[in-house]
Order: C-alpha cells, then sequence, then structure tokens
C-alpha cells in the first residue's frame, strides 16, 4: 500500500526522480545504471536506505521509472 | 623585511617577435619592436625623469620631462611616446635637457603648495623625486601668480581624498579610470591653466560613477589622490605580498605596514592574476580585520539559550571533543560531520578534511562551494576530465568573443570584469545571456551585441538553442570534434540536439528570448573566431545547474573553443578559496584531488598516510546534513568560517535543522548568524594573520603572507588538529609547509607544488606535477587531449524547474551580489563599504511596481511559499517584468528565508535563483524579522561576568 511521502523521504524522493529525468534521454539501460551510478557515488548510505524503505514500504509510484530501475538495480547483490 | 619598491618602466611591455638594437647614452640595448624609448632606457638600467607616464598605462606625452635627444632627429622628443628604431642612438642626459627638465619642474613647482614636511605623500611622492632629480633649486616665478592652492578638498570617499592643490593635471588618474579600470568616472575639465580633474559632470567622488577601485589613487604622482590610511599613519616601512580574500579572482597584493599596523594594501604589479589592478574590496575593505566585533577567545556553552561563556583554547577543545564523542557514542560515527570554508587557506581546509575522514571516522565533510559552484565540479568533470575552469585571466586578452552567462564580473569579479571590459573596447563582441541588465550590457564603450534576457530558469533550453542553430546551419567544427570527442556520445547528442524541441522557435515561448537573437549569438559564437565562455552562479543555482554546464562544455566542445588561448570555459568561482576547498577534499564523496572514496588504490595511499581506515562510503552534504538533523540521524556538526544560516536557502528549514543538534561548533571572525546556534566558539583569523595558500578560478595557487601575528595567539589548523587530537586521532604540524608538502605527496595534481617553490616563482596553475622551478603548472588545460581522453558530450534534456508561478506567487526573485559587499558581508559590512550599499534592496520592474502602487524607495513585503521579509524597494528597468532581484548582504534582510531547498539535480546545489514571490506594500517587518531580532540579542550574549574577569 502507498503512502504519501513526507519531510525527508519526499526529498529523496524529488531528488531520485530528478536525477532519473536527467538520465531518461539515454537508451533505457543505460539510463537506469548510469541513475544507480550517481546515487550510489553521490547518496550517502543513509539517504539510499531511505529511498529503499520507502520503496519497500509501497512508495514505488512516487518514483520516476527509471528510479525504479535504479533502486533496484542498486538493491541487487554486487 | 622592507618595503618592497616596484620599478616602473614608464611604459607598458611590448609583445613582438621583431627585436630593435638601439643605443641609449652609448649602451646598446635590445628590445621588442614598439617598446617606448623611455621603457628601453629603463631596462637598460637608465632612469629618465617622468610625471604623467607610467607602466600601467599607454603614454601620453604632457608632461615634457621625459624629453630626450635623439641623433639625426629635430628637437627633444618625449621619450614615452617615441618607439625605438633599429640603430637609433639617444641621449638622455645633456645640458639642453637638464636646462629644459628644470624649466618644466619650475612652471609646476610654481603652482604647488610647498608643504612637503607635512604633506601625506612626503616619502613617496614623484614630483619630489622628480624635483629632485632635476636639481630644481629656485623657482624664478615666484608663487604668488594666479594658483590653484586654494582649490576644495573632495573628501566625500571613505577612504581616499582627491586635494585638487597639489594636481598636476598629468592624467594619470583619468587614464588610470578609463583604460585600467574601464568606467570613464574622471575627466579633465576645463582648457589650458583651467584644466583640472572632475568626477563625472563636476559631482564629488561619492556621487559620480566611480567605484572606488583605486587605480586613480595607484596612478597619482603627487599627494593629489592619497588612501585616507596614509593621512592617519603616514608611510609604510615594510611590505609583504599576500593575496587577497575576497572574491575568486584572487588579486595580489602588497600589504604595507607600520609594525604590525596594515595602513595600505596596494595591488602588486606581478600578481598573475590582477597585474597591478584592484577593486574598492581589495584595496580598501580590510578594516575588518581589526574590527571590535572580532571574538578573540573561545567560548562554549551548554545550550543555545545560555549566554557564551570565555573559556581557554585548551578547555575550549576538551569541551567540543567530549561533546562529540558522547553524540558518536549514542548514534554512531555518521551522526557528526563538518564544513569547510572556501575563506579558509588550502592548508586550514586540508586539516579540517581529514579531522572529519580520520579523526571523526566520517565523509561527513562537505564546503559551501556546496551552494556555488558544486555543479562546476561536476559538469566539467563529466565532460572534459577537470573540475576546473580550462583557462588563466589573461588568455581573455586573445578572445574574439566573449559569452558571459549568469555572471555579472563588473560586481562580483570586478578585476577581471575590467580586464573583459578591456578587451571589449578594443573589438572582441560580446554575448550576454541574463534575465537582468548587467553594467557590461551596456556600460561606456561596451555595448552587448545580444543581450538573450531570458526567463530565470530557462538556462538549459537557451544553450540547447544555441546549440541546435550551430549543429544544424553546419557550424560544427567537425575536425577538432573527429580528433578530440568521443564519437559515439557525440553522434548521439548531435541526433538529440537537431530535433526540433531543441530550436530556438519552438523554446522561444519558454525562454522569452527571440529565436532571431539566439540564431545571432549562436552564429557569432561558433564563427567570430576565438570564442571565450564566462559563467557564474547564474548558471549553478538553479535545479539544471550541471545540465548547464555541461550544455555549455557541449558549445566549447562543437565549436572547437577549447584548449589555446581566448577561448575555453571559465566558471567566475564566487570565493577566494572555491576552488582550492574543492581541491582539498572538502566534497563528501571525494578525497583531495578530486578521487573518488570508493577507490580503494586512492583510498588506500591515504590510509597508509594518515594511520587510519577510511570509510569507503560517500558522507551527507550540507542539505542532506539538515535533511539528516531533522530526522535525527545527524546530530553534531563543525563549521569553519561559513555562515550557513545567513547563506544557505530556507532559513528556517537550516535554523530548525541547528537547533535540532546536540552541537554545533563554529570557528569565525564573528559571532555570525550560524553562531547563535552553537554551542562551542572558536576565533578564526583573517587573511592578514593567515600563512598558506589560495587557489583563484585559473587555478592559479597563490601565498597567504602573514602580514601580522594572529591576533586571537593560534592558527586556525591548531585547532582542527588539537580537536583531532582530543578526539584521540594526534595530528600536528610544526610548520604550514609542512602542509602542503603533505597535500602535494598525495595529490598528483599538487605534486609539484611547496611553499619554498611558491616563494621563488609567485604562483603555480594546478596541474603542476614538477618539482623543478620552471613548472609552474598549466595556464590552458585540454591542450592537446582533455583530461579524460577524448571530450564527452552529454545531453542535456531541459527540464523546467517545480518551482512556478501563480495567482499567488505572480513575479520571480532571483538574487545575487553587488560590488561593494562580499557573500554574506560579515566582512565587508565591517568597513566602509556600508557607504555604498547599507541595505539590502528589491530591485523591481517599473511595470511590475506601478500595477502593486509600490514606488521607488517603498518598503514592500516579500513573500514567497517558504517565507517573508520586509525590505526597500528600488524600481529599475534593469529587471524584465516578472523578475524581482535582490542580494543576501544583511542579516536583517533574510533573503533567504524566501529562498527554498530545491536543488540541482546532481549536486543538490541550491536553486537560488528561482523562486515564486509576491511583493506588496508594507509598513512592517515580517514575522521571522521580530524573531531574528530578538534572538540576535539573546542569542549572541556573552556572560557579563566572564568579560569584566577576562578584562
Amino acid at each position: 500500500m502507498s503512502h504519501a511521502p513526507s519531510g525527508h523521504t519526499k526529498d529523496l524522493v524529488r531528488m531520485a526522480n530528478q536525477i532519473a529525468v536527467h538520465f531518461a534521454t539515454y537508451p533505457r539501460d543505460e539510463a537506469v545504471t548510469e541513475t544507480a551510478t550517481h546515487i550510489r557515488k553521490f547518496w550517502d548510505p543513509r539517504m539510499r536506505a531511505g529511498l529503499f524503505a520507502h520503496v519497500q514500504s509501497g512508495g514505488e509510484a512516487d518514483l520516476h521509472e527509471v528510479a525504479r530501475g535504479a533502486v533496484g538495480l542498486l538493491q541487487a547483490p554486487r | 623585511m622592507t618595503l618592497i619598491h616596484e620599478t616602473d618602466y614608464g611604459t607598458p611591455a611590448r609583445v613582438s617577435a621583431t627585436l630593435v638594437t638601439l643605443e641609449i647614452d652609448g649602451r646598446s640595448i635590445t628590445v621588442p619592436e614598439g617598446t617606448s624609448v623611455m621603457r628601453a632606457a629603463m631596462d637598460a638600467g637608465i632612469t629618465v625623469p617622468k610625471l604623467c607616464a607610467t607602466d600601467s598605462l599607454e603614454p601620453f606625452g604632457s608632461c615634457r620631462l621625459c624629453a630626450v635627444e635623439i641623433e639625426g632627429r629635430r628637437g627633444t622628443p618625449a621619450s614615452c611616446t617615441t618607439p625605438v628604431a633599429p640603430g637609433m642612438k639617444v641621449h638622455t642626459q645633456t645640458d639642453k635637457l637638464a636646462k629644459l627638465r628644470r624649466g618644466v619642474m619650475e612652471l609646476y613647482i610654481s603652482d604647488h603648495p610647498l608643504d612637503c614636511l607635512t604633506c601625506a605623500a612626503n616619502g613617496d611622492c614623484e614630483l619630489q623625486d622628480m624635483a629632485g632629480a632635476v636639481g630644481l633649486r629656485n623657482v624664478r616665478y615666484g608663487f604668488d601668480g594666479e594658483n590653484h592652492r586654494a582649490a576644495a578638498k573632495d573628501e566625500s570617499n571613505p577612504y581616499f581624498t582627491f586635494d585638487a592643490s597639489k594636481c598636476i593635471v598629468c592624467s594619470r588618474c583619468v587614464r588610470a579610470c578609463q583604460e585600467t579600470q574601464g568606467t570613464f568616472a574622471l575627466t579633465i575639465d576645463g582648457r589650458g591653466f583651467a584644466s583640472t580633474v572632475s568626477p563625472g559632470a563636476k559631482e564629488s567622488f561619492m556621487d559620480s560613477e566611480c567605484v572606488s577601485c583605486g587605480a586613480c589613487v595607484q596612478a597619482c604622482p603627487t599627494a593629489t589622490l592619497t588612501e585616507k590610511s596614509i593621512i592617519e599613519h603616514g608611510q609604510p616601512e615594510h611590505s609583504v605580498i599576500t593575496t587577497c580574500a575576497y572574491c575568486g579572482v584572487g588579486c595580489s597584493f602588497k600589504a604595507e605596514l607600520q609594525g604590525t599596523t596594515v595602513v595600505r594594501m596596494t595591488p602588486w604589479k606581478d600578481g598573475g592574476a590582477n597585474e597591478g589592478h584592484s577593486c574598492v574590496k581589495g584595496r580598501f575593505a580590510w578594516g575588518y580585520a581589526t574590527h571590535k566585533d572580532r571574538i578573540m577567545k573561545p567560548m562554549v556553552r551548554e545550550k543555545i539559550t545560555d549566554p557564551w561563556r570565555e573559556v581557554s583554547w585548551e578547555e575550549a577543545v576538551a569541551y567540543a571533543a567530549e561533546r562529540l564523542k558522547a553524540v558518536q557514542a549514542k548514534y554512531g560515527k555518521g551522526s557528526i560531520g563538518g564544513i569547510t570554508s572556501s575563506r579558509c587557506t588550502n592548508e586550514e581546509v586540508y586539516v579540517v578534511q581529514k579531522m572529519i575522514r580520520a579523526a571523526f571516522g566520517t565523509n561527513n565533510i562537505d564546503t559551501c562551494a556546496r551552494v556555488c559552484h558544486s555543479p562546476t565540479g561536476y559538469g566539467l568533470s563529466q565532460t572534459f576530465g577537470t573540475s576546473a575552469g580550462t583557462q588563466d585571466f589573461r588568455s581573455v586578452d586573445k578572445s574574439d568573443v566573449l559569452l558571459v552567462i549568469g555572471a555579472n564580473p563588473t560586481d562580483g569579479h570586478p578585476v577581471f570584469g575590467s580586464r573583459m571590459k578591456k578587451r571589449l573596447r578594443a573589438g572582441a563582441k560580446l554575448i550576454v545571456i541574463d534575465p537582468r541588465r548587467i553594467d557590461l550590457v551596456r556600460s561606456p564603450h561596451v555595448q552587448a551585441d545580444y543581450h538573450l534576457q531570458l526567463q530565470p530558469g530557462t538556462n538549459v533550453a537557451v544553450v540547447n538553442a544555441i546549440a541546435h542553430v550551430i549543429v544544424t546551419e553546419g557550424l560544427v567544427n567537425r575536425p577538432f570534434v573527429e580528433e578530440r570527442c568521443d564519437p559515439k556520445e557525440f553522434a548521439k547528442w548531435e541526433a538529440f540536439i537537431a530535433e526540433h524541441r531543441n530550436s530556438p522557435e519552438h523554446l522561444e515561448s519558454r525562454t522569452g528570448v527571440p529565436a532571431d537573437q539566439i540564431r545571432g549569438a549562436a552564429r557569432l559564437y561558433a564563427t567570430g573566431g576565438n570564442a571565450a565562455i564566462y559563467y557564474g552562479l547564474g548558471v549553478t543555482e538553479h535545479s539544471q545547474g550541471s545540465s548547464t554546464v555541461m550544455a555549455i562544455a557541449n558549445l566549447a566542445m562543437a565549436t572547437g573553443n577549447i584548449g589555446r588561448e581566448g577561448v575555453g570555459v571559465n566558471p567566475l568561482r564566487g570565493q577566494n578559496n572555491v576552488q582550492g576547498s574543492c581541491d582539498m577534499g572538502s566534497f563528501p564523496h571525494e578525497l583531495p584531488g578530486y578521487r573518488h572514496v570508493s577507490d580503494d588504490l586512492v583510498r588506500q595511499e591515504f590510509e597508509t598516510a594518515w594511520g587510519v581506515t577510511l570509510d569507503p562510503e560517500p558522507g551527507l552534504r550540507i542539505p542532506n546534513m539538515f535533511d539528516s538533523a531533522h530526522d535525527g540521524s545527524f546530530r553534531g556538526l563543525f563549521v569553519q568560517g561559513e555562515d550557513i544560516v545567513q547563506s544557505d536557502p530556507n532559513t528556517h528549514h537550516v535554523t530548525s535543522a541547528l537547533e535540532a543538534l546536540d552541537i554545533v561548533i563554529v570557528q569565525d571572525l564573528f559571532l555570525n548568524e550560524t553562531a547563535a546556534f552553537a554551542h562551542v566558539f572558536f576565533p578564526g583569523t583573517s587573511f592578514l594573520e593567515k600563512d598558506g595558500t589560495f587557489t583563484n578560478a585559473e587555478r592559479r595557487i597563490n601565498r597567504v603572507r602573514k602580514a601580522m601575528p594572529s591576533k586571537v595567539g593560534r592558527d586556525e589548523h591548531w585547532v582542527a588538529c588539537a580537536l583531532a587530537t582530543a578526539m584521540g586521532y594526534p595530528m600536528h604540524y610544526e610548520t604550514t609547509s609542512e602542509i602542503m608538502d603533505e597535500i602535494a605527496r598525495l595529490t598528483p595534481t599538487f605534486r609539484g607544488v611547496s611553499f619554498d617553490k611558491l616563494d621563488r616563482v609567485g604562483s603555480v596553475q594546478w596541474p603542476c606535477t614538477g618539482l623543478e622551478d620552471d613548472d609552474t603548472g598549466m595556464a590552458i588545460m585540454h591542450g592537446e587531449t582533455f583530461a579524460r581522453g577524448l571530450g564527452r558530450f552529454v545531453i542535456t534534456e531541459y527540464v523546467p524547474t517545480d518551482e512556478r508561478t501563480t495567482r499567488m506567487y505572480p513575479l520571480v526573485l532571483t538574487t545575487g551580489r553587488i560590488l561593494a559587499h562580499y557573500n554574506v558581508g560579515a566582512q565587508t559590512r565591517r568597513t566602509a563599504n556600508v557607504a555604498w550599499h547599507p541595505e539590502d534592496v528589491l530591485e523591481i520592474n517599473p511595470v511590475d511596481a506601478e500595477v502593486r502602487g509600490v514606488k521607488d524607495g517603498d518598503m514592500v513585503s516579500l513573500a514567497s511559499r517558504m517565507g517573508a521579509t520586509t525590505l526597500r524597494a528600488v524600481i529599475s528597468d534593469r529587471m524584465p517584468a516578472g523578475v524581482v532581484y535582490t542580494t543576501f548582504h544583511h542579516p536583517v534582510t533574510g533573503a533567504n528565508v524566501i529562498t527554498t531547498e530545491n536543488s540541482d539535480w546532481a549536486t543538490n546545489c541550491p536553486e537560488y535563483k528561482v523562486t515564486a514571490v509576491q511583493v506588496a506594500r508594507s509598513n512592517q517587518p515580517s514575522d521571522w524579522q521580530v524573531d531574528h531580532a530578538k534572538n540576535d540579542v539573546e542569542r549572541k550574549r556573552i556572560a557579563a561576568a566572564n568579560v569584566l574577569a577576562a578584562e
């Protein structure tokens, strides 16, 4: 069940979507990889965890499709 | 230490491959063609008397004192205006010349006060020197004839006086204002004996267009234009070469002193960045260093509602460490962090980031570049491979087209602005992209060929449209792109940019810029010869700041305008050491030299050198620190010389974050706005007390030298070392040069940098890898290949910002800077610069003002979705309808109460330049201003008993 993001989570969603929109002009796989790489390179782990938690608690729909893909990639075992 | 006297060669140096050999007073000398006889003589060690000539100005030939005799030529030509010729035989000392010069001096002195002993210029007066040089013994004309000796003084300027009675009308001041500064505020009024120097139309200096750069004072050969500090103190007895701590131009100055008292700052001719020029801030606004508001002793308090308590340095360090350790014990290593300052030296910044990474054990380190040029770092690194501008300042002299976007150099970077104007007066073309009609658009002898007055927030659309024209009209420099750039990335970008949605016509309704103007500007940029782009925070402080930087880089690559003199991509850095603070590893994801913390090899290098294990994960950026403070995972902050409460966006968000922290430590000169939320205060040092280096916008590493001992008794880096040690990580440096040596060992681009070398060669521009003195670094980057190998075109889709105007908030606020002030004004507000700008004002278009019933000078309420403030309105047609503008130099204005925390997609740089607002007449301060006034008193109290005890 989705719930409205609030406070810090709302900012994380906004930031993830902004990144996704920038890379969305590239082919999808590249866009997802670049978005994930950007988040991994520039976000503190607690921010990533906050974003993952939001997705896990049903907030996936708040994310741009590319950002959703990036979250999946970031959570996949490396 | 002695007083440094710079040699005045009389006329400017000339550059020519053709050399000319001549003979002066029997000595053979070879000089470049075009050199004056006067300068050639100086090169040969022969001084020709002169008054109207000085080597910063073109020769004028008015004083006739520099007359010489040349074999085979009639008369006695002026050596300043006579160029050398092959085989010329010149005589500078003959009986005839001696008589002539004495006669000239007799005339000058007959109309000059003979008060040398009590004159402020005594000991530093060229007229006095020349009277001595020509052997003047009497004045046959007497002193009772008609004269100017009763002429009135103009003391209106807070920093210098104009004593017309001492003026010899040599025009050096007038020419300095024209040639060096480019303001044209001075002229010679009247003719013949009635000639006088006149600011503006016979106005006082303060009422005229004068910008108080000091070039006229510097050029004056007599006591006519004299610094008030010299009148007060007398002549200096020694000088120290150092670097200005204001904007990113990084001018070199001679701090001239009596003992440990600075009596004058004069721009240094050999300074690579400024070559002898200055602005009102660097030249005159240094009095804050000794201002009574400076805090001289460390202070602590348990709660921010308590008064401050003065304590010893050791007690303050122990108290800070104890509270930081307590927070970490409870909430984990990542619960604390710090912010470095772009106003501090490279060495001070380096030790703070080292303290945070090694002693705090976290990468929660960021710098104030986060809120200004972080998109530059990201954008140029992605496209070119380095996080820095490509040119030196001198490069502009070879530019044919200047594209200035989101920068206001005559206010923000005045010394470089003057250099730009000089090039524009010499014929270079100009494209300005800015919502506001900045001075460069139209000023004396400068007029932009195109002023693309875009809607705020549409930078990417405009730059993309320019690129669209270049691609679709066949203006791409194919040989350059094919040889130097990644072909796959170029192909993707070319296909993208050629799409109709990027055309000027399609984007016109968004950008507000007529398509034909964009097409004209694009053609000029692509075909006008050497084209250089200069940009500032009007580019970076947007939700697409990084995209615009990359779009700009795309433009430069597509047209081959990169890798040689006269071209390039040039970020004009805001603060004196923004470049350096970024270089020094102040970003949470990068170690010194822009190397990512996740790189095992790089991390291991630092781990070995520092003897600790480093976190491989990036830390929090400044806005993320605030957000994490709100959610409770971030609890302690060390702030080095930055006033985040005044400078960062959405003040309420910042202050509530700081209130949520368990421990805030501030190191600064003054109890600034952030200190109101702090628990520990460490007194900082001004640039005049620092030993170290600054790195300016052209990557030039300049020495900062102590002109006076630390007024607080400690160097700033001592605090970081002591705090790190108290946190369990011993850190100590015997000398500041040891810190630079460590930086050089660990940072490849700084490998060839040391204090010894800088002291020998003056300055170097990174990358500087050679240890030898002949390696002074790289003036122009990406000459043969890009730092990343092949240049990378990046697709930059225009995405409108989420910040939208509505019926409630129909105007767009954009914020900026003004010449007289610097950043949050902590320094300049404590100088006489307030005479020019006593308060922040709201510039509003006449139409927007009229529909709101706002008259010029009315107090108005400025409100956004975030908050409101009240300030004075100034009606100005600089602003287009629908856009208002203000500055953030005064804390009482609270300009950032209005701005939002919306930010650049890549770097979180705040979107200061676009906030939807409403403006209405008002007769009262905003709620925030009322609260601020109350807290300003309450939260900055220093316990009285403590003060009495200390006294």
